[in-house]
C-alpha cells in the first residue's frame, strides 16, 4: 500500500472502529473484539507509516481546502510518527485493561465508552499527522470534544463538575489564546501555516516583542500542555474512570498539547527565532516553576489519582522545557520524555484503576502492606515509579540526560537544577507507595479484603506489567530512536564533535 | 450544479430571470388573499419562494459565467439612466440566494407553527403578507436604483410590520412592538430618501451605477456627504446597528415563530446588504469622509455591539430574547468586518452573514420547535428537553456550537475569516475583543444547552415530544449546513470573496 493510502487507512479506521463498536453494542464479547481487532490493524498501520518515515520518506495527504489556503493536510515526521505509535500502540493495551476495568467496576454505558475512546485516538492521530497549524488546531479541539463524555462518564455531580471545568479551561483557552496565535501567524507567514523543517516564521522579519506576546499565546493557548496556571483541568479530570486517566490523561490528550508544543517550537518558530525571542526564557522560568510546584502539591495528595494528576503535571513541563532549550539535545529530551512518560505514567494509572477494581481503595495511606495481596501491580508500579523518577534502566532515564545536557550546553544552568529537584521530589513522592505496600513496617495491619471475591481482574494486572516492560525496552532501544528522531530534532553531530554525548 | 440548472432553464427563463424573481411572489401575493384556505395559501408560498429559488439559482450562474460579472435588466425597456435597472453582481446574487434559500426552508416549516398561533381566517392573509415581504426583500436586494430600493424597502418593511402584530394571539405585546418597529422603520426609511434626495441633488440621477460615477467629481461637495451620512443613519436603523437596534429584541420575541425566524435570517442581511452597497459601490471606501465614518463610527459601533449586546444577550431569561440579542452582536461582528475597508474585511463580514442566516436560522426554527410543543420560550421551560425532544435539540446545539464559534462549525470558519482580516490590518485588539464576545456566547448559548441536556425536566408530563417532521426537516437541514460549511467552507466563502471583490469593482481574488 501506498503511503498515502496508509495515512488515510490511519484516519478512517478509528472512525470505522467507532461505528463498529456502535453496531456490536448488543454484544459486548463481539463489541470488544471489534475494539481489538481495529486497534491492532491501527497499530500495523502506523508501524508501516513509521517504516517509511525511517527510510526518509515524508508521505503527505491533503483531503482539501476547508477554506482558500486552509487545507486539512497531513505530513508526517519523526516526532509526530512517535507519538503516533506511543498514542495507537498503548491504545491496545489500554483496551485490554479496560475490559478487565469497566467489566470489573460493571460500568454502565460502555459502548459510549469505547466510542468515544475511538474518536479520541482519531483526534490524536489527527493531531500527530497534521501538515499545518489549521488541521492540528481542528483535531486538537476534536480531542478535546470527544474526550468530554468520557470524562463525565459517570454522570454525577462531581462528574459533571469536573467535566464542565475540562470543556471550558481546554476550549478556553485554545479559542482564546490559540486560535489568535494561528490567526497571527497566518499574517505573519503571509498566509501560510504549514510546518516547515526550519521553521515556518523563520525568514519573516519579526521583532522581538511580537515573537514574544506570540509564543506566550502559544504556551498557555495549548491548555492541553498543562503549564501552570492552565493546569487545573487535569485534576479536574480525575473524576473519569481509570482507563481514561491512563490512556488519554496521561498519554493522548496531554501529550497531544506537548507535541504541539514542541511542533511549534520546531516548525514555526525554529532554532533562531526562539533563540532571539525574549519570551523563551519566561515560558522555561514557568515550566520550571511548574515541575517544581506541581511536585510539591503531588506530595500532599492522599488521593492516589490526584498525587499522579499533579505528577503528570510536573512532567509534561520537561517537554515544554526542552522545546524552550531550540536546541536538538533539548528537542530530542522533550521527544523522548513523550514516549517514556507516557509508557512510565500509563502503568501507574493502571496500578491505580487495578487496585481501585479489587479493593475499591483510592488513597495511598490506605494501602499499606497491599503489596502482599497484589505483588505483580505494585512491581508494575514500582518500575513505573523509577522510571518516572529517571533512574536507569528505566525509559525516563533518557530524557532527564538530554534535558540536563541541553540546559548546559544552552547556558541555562538553573534548568539541571531545577531537574533534579525535581527528580529528588519524585522519589520523595511517588516510592513510598510501593514500598510501603511492598515492604510493610512492623505493626502494619492487615489490609482490607478484596472487595470482589478473586481479587483484580487477569488484564489489569497483565496490562500494567506490559506496559513496565516497555519501560524497561524503550531504556536500552534509545539508540534507534534517537536516530528515528534525528532528522525532526536536528543534527546532534556537532554535539558529539563537542565531546558531549556518551 | 449550477451549470445543469443553466442549461435546464429555458430562454425566457434565462433572459427574464431578474424581473421574475420578484414578480412571482408579487404577483401570487394579492391572489392568496382571495385563497379560500390556509393549507392552499401555504402549498402555494412555497411554490412561488422555491421558483424564486431556483431564478436566485439561474442568476448566480448567469453572474458567475458573465465575462463583466454584471447581468443588467432594463425594466420596460427604458433604458438607463432613466428607467429602473435591476443590477446583479456577486454580492447580491448571494444575498438574493440567501434570502431565497431561506425563504423555502421557512415556508415549508411555517405550517405546523401558523396552525398553532394564527387563527384560522387570517391564515391565507398571513401568507399573502409574507410573500409581499419576501418580495420585497428581494426587490431591494436586486434593483439598481436607489429610489426604487426605497420602495421595495417600504414594501417589505410595512408587510414585516403587519407579520409581527400577527404574534398577538399568541403574546398581546407583540402590538406595541409592532408599532415601535413601525416607527422605528418608518424613521430610517425617512432618513433613507432624505439621502437619497441629497444625492439626487448633487447628482441628477437616481441610478446607483450612475451616481457613483459622478461621485468622483463631487467628493467635496456638502449634500453628498449630508446624502451619505442620512444614508448611513437610515440603513444602519434597517440593518439593528448599535445602539439603532431597539426595536429588534422585541419584535422579534413577539412576533409569530416563523415571523422570527424568517426575519432574522433575511431582514436585517438585507439592509446591511444595501448599506455595503452604498459604502463600497455607490460611494468608495477610499473617500476622505468615508474612511473616517469607518474607523470613527462603524468600527466602534460594530464593537460596541459584539461586547454590550452580548451582555445584555447572559442576562436574558427567555430564549429568543437571548437570541435576538445574539443577533445584534452578530450583526456588530458584520459592520467590523465591513468596516476594515479591506477586501478581505469585507468577505469576512459578508462570509459571516451568510453563515449567521444558516445558525440563527436553525436556531430560531428549533425554538418554534419547542414553542409548538410546549408553549413556552424561557430558560426554564428548555430544562430538560435534550430527553424528551433530542433531534429538535440536537439541531438547537449544533446551531449554538456554530453561534459560538467551535471548530468545525460554519461559525468557526468566520470567526477565523474575520480574525485573518484584522490581523492583517494589525487590529489585534480588535481579535481580543471578538474572542471576548465569544466567551459571552459561550456563556449566554451554554446556559441553554446546559438547561437542554443537564438539569431535569421542570414540567414531569413532559414526555417524548419531538418538533413535526415538517419543522424538523428545514431545522436539519440548516443544521447540517452549519457543520457541512464548517468543513469545507470554499462554495460560502467563494460566494462572499467574489461578492467583496465586486462590491470593490475588482477581479474577483479567489
Amino acid at each position: 500500500m501506498s503511503p498515502e493510502t496508509l495515512i488515510l487507512a490511519a484516519l478512517v479506521l478509528p472512525l470505522l472502529i467507532a461505528a463498529g463498536i456502535a453496531v456490536m453494542g448488543w454484544s459486548p464479547n463481539l463489541r470488544e473484539g471489534v475494539t481489538f481487532t481495529g486497534a491492532g490493524v491501527l497499530f500495523v498501520v502506523i508501524i508501516l507509516l513509521a517504516m517509511h518515515v525511517a527510510g526518509g520518506e515524508r508521505p503527505e495527504l491533503n483531503l482539501g481546502q476547508a477554506a482558500p489556503g486552509l487545507s486539512l493536510a497531513f505530513k508526517l515526521e519523526p516526532l509526530g510518527m512517535l507519538f503516533a505509535l506511543v498514542a495507537s500502540g498503548l491504545w491496545i493495551v489500554n483496551s485490554f485493561y479496560s475490559v478487565g476495568y469497566m467489566r470489573g467496576n460493571r460500568e454502565r454505558n460502555q459502548t459510549r465508552f469505547y466510542i468515544c475512546f475511538a474518536i479520541a485516538i482519531f483526534g490524536a492521530l489527527g493531531v500527530a499527522m497534521s501538515a499545518n497549524l489549521f488541521t492540528l488546531f481542528v483535531f486538537y479541539e476534536v480531542l478535546t470534544l470527544s474526550t468530554f463524555p468520557l470524562v463525565t462518564h459517570k454522570g454525577d455531580a462531581a462528574a459533571k463538575r469536573g467535566g464542565r471545568i475540562y470543556l471550558l479551561t481546554l476550549m478556553g483557552t485554545s479559542i482564546g489564546l490559540l486560535l489568535p496565535a494561528v490567526m497571527w501567524t497566518w499574517v505573519l507567514a503571509g498566509q501560510n501555516l504549514d510546518f516547515v523543517p526550519g521553521g515556518l516564521l523563520a525568514g519573516v522579519d519579526i521583532s522581538p516583542a511580537v515573537a514574544s506576546a506570540l509564543l506566550i499565546l502559544f504556551a498557555f493557548g495549548v491548555g492541553k500542555a498543562a503549564l501552570m496556571p492552565v493546569h487545573f483541568w487535569l485534576p479536574n479530570a480525575m473524576v473519569a474512570p481509570t482507563p481514561v486517566s491512563a490512556l488519554l490523561h496521561a498519554v493522548a490528550v496531554v501529550k497531544a498539547g506537548v507535541f504541539t508544543i514542541m511542533k511549534i517550537a520546531i516548525f514555526i518558530f525554529g532554532t533562531d527565532l526562539l533563540e532571539a525571542t525574549p519570551a523563551r526564557e519566561f515560558v522555561l522560568w514557568v515550566a520550571c516553576f511548574t515541575m517544581v510546584v506541581g511536585s510539591l502539591i503531588a506530595m500532599t495528595k492522599d488521593n492516589l489519582k490526584a498525587r499522579l494528576a499533579y505528577s503528570t503535571i510536573a512532567q509534561l513541563s520537561y517537554v515544554v522545557a526542552g522545546a524552550m532549550l531550540a536546541d536538538p539535545a533539548g528537542w530530542l529530551g522533550g521527544s523522548l520524555q513523550i514516549a517514556a512518560h507516557a509508557a512510565g505514567k500509563m502503568t501507574l494509572f493502571m496500578c491505580a484503576g487495578a487496585i481501585y477494581v479489587a479493593t475499591g481503595l483510592t488513597n495511598i495511606s490506605d494501602m499499606r502492606g497491599l503489596g502482599r495481596k497484589m505483588p505483580l501491580v505494585f512491581i508494575a508500579f514500582m518500575i513505573g515509579s523509577m522510571s518516572i523518577i529517571g533512574l536507569p534502566p528505566f525509559a525516563g532515564a533518557w530524557p532527564k540526560y538530554e534535558l540536563m545536557q541541553g540546559a548546559i550546553d544552552h547556558g541555562n544552568v538553573y534548568l539541571s537544577l531545577v531537574l533534579i529537584v525535581s527528580s529528588l521530589l519524585n522519589i520523595a513522592y511517588l516510592l513510598p507507595i510501593p514500598l510501603l505496600a511492598l515492604l510493610p513496617p512492623p505493626g502494619t495491619k492487615e489490609p482490607k479484603p478484596f472487595k470482589r471475591p478473586d481479587g483484580a481482574p487477569m488484564p489489569t494486572v497483565v496490562a500494567p506489567l506490559i506496559t513496565a516492560t516497555l519501560c524497561i525496552i524503550l531504556f536500552f532501544a534509545v539508540g534507534p530512536l534517537s536516530d528515528f528522531l534525528a532528522p525532526t530534532v536536528g543534527d546532534r553531530v556537532d554535539y558529539i564533535a563537542d565531546g558531549g554525548q556518551p | 450544479m449550477i451549470d445543469a440548472i443553466l442549461n435546464a432553464a429555458p430562454a425566457w427563463a434565462l433572459s427574464h430571470a431578474a424581473p421574475l424573481l420578484i414578480m412571482v411572489p408579487l404577483f401570487l401575493a394579492p391572489l392568496l388573499a382571495l385563497v379560500p384556505t390556509g393549507r392552499i395559501a401555504w402549498i402555494i408560498s412555497i411554490a412561488a419562494t422555491g421558483i424564486s429559488f431556483l431564478f436566485a439559482l439561474i442568476l448566480l450562474g448567469l453572474v458567475q459565467t458573465s465575462p463583466i460579472g454584471v447581468v443588467s435588466y432594463e425594466v420596460g425597456r427604458w433604458p438607463v439612466p432613466l428607467g429602473i435597472e435591476l443590477r446583479v453582481d456577486a454580492l447580491n446574487a448571494m444575498i438574493l440566494l440567501i434570502v431565497t434559500t431561506i425563504g423555502l426552508l421557512s415556508s415549508i416549516f411555517s405550517w405546523p407553527t401558523v396552525v398553532a398561533e394564527i387563527p384560522k381566517q387570517k391564515r391565507a392573509l398571513f401568507y399573502s403578507a409574507f410573500l409581499v415581504c419576501f418580495a420585497g426583500l428581494n426587490g431591494v436586494a436586486i434593483t439598481g436604483d436607489a429610489f426604487n430600493l426605497f420602495v421595495f424597502l417600504e414594501i417589505s418593511s410595512i408587510s414585516t410590520y403587519v407579520l409581527v402584530a400577527l404574534g398577538s394571539g399568541r403574546d398581546r405585546r407583540a402590538l406595541p412592538a409592532a408599532f415601535n418597529y413601525l416607527i422605528m422603520g418608518t424613521i430610517g426609511a425617512s432618513f433613507y430618501i432624505i439621502g437619497i434626495g441629497f444625492l439626487y441633488a448633487a447628482t441628477g440621477t437616481l441610478n446607483m451605477h450612475d451616481i457613483s460615477t459622478h461621485l468622483p467629481e463631487l467628493a467635496g461637495h456638502r449634500s453628498v456627504q449630508a446624502g451619505f451620512a442620512f444614508i448611513l443613519v437610515g440603513l444602519g436603523l434597517k440593518a439593528a446597528m448599535w445602539p439603532l437596534h431597539q426595536w429588534l429584541p422585541n419584535a422579534y420575541s413577539y412576533s409569530p415563530s416563523f415571523v422570527t425566524m424568517f426575519l432574522s435570517a433575511t431582514a436585517t442581511k438585507v439592509a446591511l446588504y444595501a448599506l455595503i452597497r452604498f459604502l463600497f459601490t455607490v460611494f468608495r471606501p477610499d473617500y476622505g469622509f468615508e474612511i473616517s465614518a469607518f474607523s470613527a463610527i462603524l468600527m466602534p459601533l460594530g464593537i460596541a455591539a459584539m461586547v454590550v449586546c452580548s451582555f445584555q444577550a447572559v442576562f436574558q431569561t427567555d430564549v429568543r430574547r437571548i437570541l435576538a440579542y445574539s443577533s445584534v452582536a452578530q450583526v456588530g461582528y458584520m459592520i467590523l468586518g465591513v468596516s476594515i475597508g479591506t477586501t478581505a474585511g469585507l468577505s469576512a463580514g459578508l462570509f459571516h452573514l451568510v453563515n449567521h442566516a444558516m445558525m440563527k436560522g436553525a436556531l430560531f426554527m428549533a425554538v418554534a420547535g419547542v414553542v409548538l410543543t410546549y408553549q413556552g420560550t424561557t430558560i426554564r421551560d428548555f430544562a430538560g428537553l435534550g430527553r424528551s425532544a433530542p433531534w429538535t435539540m440536537t439541531a438547537f446545539a449544533i446551531a449554538a456550537l456554530s453561534l459560538i464559534g467551535v471548530p468545525l462549525t460554519a461559525g468557526f470558519q468566520s470567526k477565523l475569516q474575520l480574525g485573518f482580516a484584522l490581523f492583517d490590518q494589525g487590529l489585534w485588539w480588535a481579535v481580543g475583543l471578538v474572542v471576548f464576545s465569544s466567551f459571552l456566547a459561550v456563556i449566554y448559548m451554554g446556559r441553554v444547552l446546559e438547561a437542554v441536556f443537564f438539569q431535569p425536566p421542570v414540567n414531569p408530563r413532559k414526555a417524548r415530544k419531538e418538533a413535526p417532521i415538517l419543522l424538523l426537516i428545514p431545522l436539519w437541514v440548516l443544521a447540517l449546513a452549519n457543520l457541512y460549511f464548517g468543513i469545507a467552507a470554499d462554495f460560502p466563502l467563494g460566494l462572499a470573496r467574489d461578492a467583496a471583490a465586486a462590491a470593490f469593482g475588482v477581479e474577483a481574488f479567489r
